[in-house]
């Protein structure tokens, strides 16, 4: 069963036709070829596939597609300047050297988007809370905290 | 890890789904926050042949004042209800528990009605519901019923209600002014399902425990009260010995499994931990 739908995705009008069990993380990859979100667990653990969806948080692999017709969603790649050079949030973590494999690296920074929208000054422990939904298995996460700190003193 | 295909149907308004619900009772399964359905797809564990989205009703999220309580519509997002002011001030022990379900991303997606019709017995808020004695509104083509939280769980990811019924409603009546609330539960990893989890809430009539609810989860098919170690409460003077009393009262009460994550005894032992901390919090 094929479901038109529009949305926007980085500022970008995207209108496409869609199987209904395509979930919004394949529709982002597949058929976008937006492959800055990775996919890990697909079954909404470890958080890697993180989007906004206006301006919230969302496992992209728990969103079907068609659920987001009509929304206004953001992605890693969504985070670059209009010159392309990195965002504030992107900068702050290569400063930090907040990543090493970097597979978990754009649900983290999706994440912390919404974090810092909704809060421009977290304490470290408001940064833990919010993060505390993505997995990273290189780091130990305390460069990556420090990335979103580092973040939110450069006003992300 | 990809989802089945199904037949998709996104009513706009509850009478279509309503109708839908009707159309497809035999083989449907109803998409409100996707949070534990869409997991259920993806593992290809569920092979609805229809999934009715609720997402467009937008008549099934709200929340308002009812009768000294608060009514939450069913399609009301987790992240919404836990900030929001009539349910802290009605129904305290709903903003205590929210935030342990799953972390924020997940939250801004599920949805409270979603969470009591999946009915995961390791789950929040049925075991919610089932402490505050929440009223269940379930409606269908022809027909509304209201199902009393206690009647509501039926088992291992059951409820009460027919395969033509949806959940629209949950309504919860107020508790005593300023009563204290209390949500503990132990996880292998923060926002994993709770291997044990307890809900209390108390009401004090000066020195003494006027009103008293003690929920499980994680001990059995279903959220469970622990009924007698409540009466054993009521008109009793907090204190350590007392709660250490109902908790022995409440672990012979439940009736916790064993799995390859903890094992029976394990879960009782913590059961009574829980609740003696739940207690002692919800009476300070």
């Amino acid at each position: 069963m094929s479901i038109e739908v529009t949305l926007t995705v980085n500022g970008v009008t995207r209108t496409a036709s869609v199987e209904a069990r395509r979930t919004l993380a394949d529709f982002l990859r597949e058929d976008l070829e937006l492959t800055g979100t990775h996919l890990g667990c697909e079954h909404g653990v470890c958080g890697a596939c993180t989007v906004t969806v206006n301006g919230a948080s969302a496992r992209s692999c728990l969103m079907l597609a068609v659920q987001a017709d009509g929304a206004d969603v953001r992605t890693i790649e969504g985070l670059l300047e209009p010159d392309g050079s990195l965002g504030v949030l992107q900068q702050a973590c290569a400063d930090s050297h907040a990543f090493q494999c970097g597979f978990c690296t754009p649900g983290f920074l999706m994440t912390a988007t919404e974090l810092l929208a909704e809060n421009a000054t977290p304490t470290e422990d408001d940064v833990r809370e919010a993060i505390s939904g993505n997995l990273c298995r290189c780091t130990g996460y305390e460069s990556i905290v420090q990335a979103v700190m580092l973040a939110a003193e450069r006003g992300a | 890890m990809k989802p089945p295909a199904f037949n998709y149907v996104a009513p706009t308004t509850l009478e279509e789904a309503l109708d839908a619900r009707a159309e497809h009772a035999d083989d449907c399964a109803v998409l409100a926050g996707g949070q534990s359905l869409m997991p259920l797809l993806n593992l290809r564990m569920a092979f609805p042949g229809t999934v009715i989205d609720l997402a467009g009703v937008g008549e099934l999220a709200g929340i308002r004042e009812w009768d000294g309580g608060v009514a939450i519509g069913a399609m009301t997002r987790q992240r919404t209800a836990e900030g929001d002011a009539l349910i802290r001030e009605r129904a305290p022990l709903m903003t205590t528990a929210l935030p342990n379900i799953g972390h924020a991303a997940i939250r801004n997606r599920g949805t409270v009605g979603g969470s009591i019709a999946h009915a995961d017995p390791a789950a929040e808020l049925p075991a919610v519901a089932l402490a505050l004695d929440a009223q269940l509104v379930a409606k269908k083509k022809r027909g509304e019923r209201t199902i009393e939280a206690a009647d509501f769980f039926a088992g291992f990811l059951t409820t009460a209600l027919e395969p033509d019924e949806l959940l629209v409603e949950v309504r919860v009546p107020g508790m005593a002014k300023g009563h204290g609330v209390a949500f503990h539960e132990l996880a292998r990893r923060h926002g994993d399902f709770a291997l044990v989890g307890v809900a209390a809430a108390v009401a004090l009539e000066g020195d003494k425990i006027a009103d008293c609810r003690l929920a499980f989860i994680g001990v059995g098919g279903t959220p469970m009260r622990a009924r007698e170690a409540e009466k054993m409460l009521v008109g009793a003077q907090p204190s350590a010995e007392v709660f250490a009393e109902a908790a022995e009262r409440a672990k012979a009460e439940l009736d916790p499994a064993g799995d390859t994550h903890a094992s029976a005894e394990y879960r009782r032992r913590v059961a009574g931990v829980l609740a003696q901390r739940a207690l002692a919090e919800a009476t300070r």
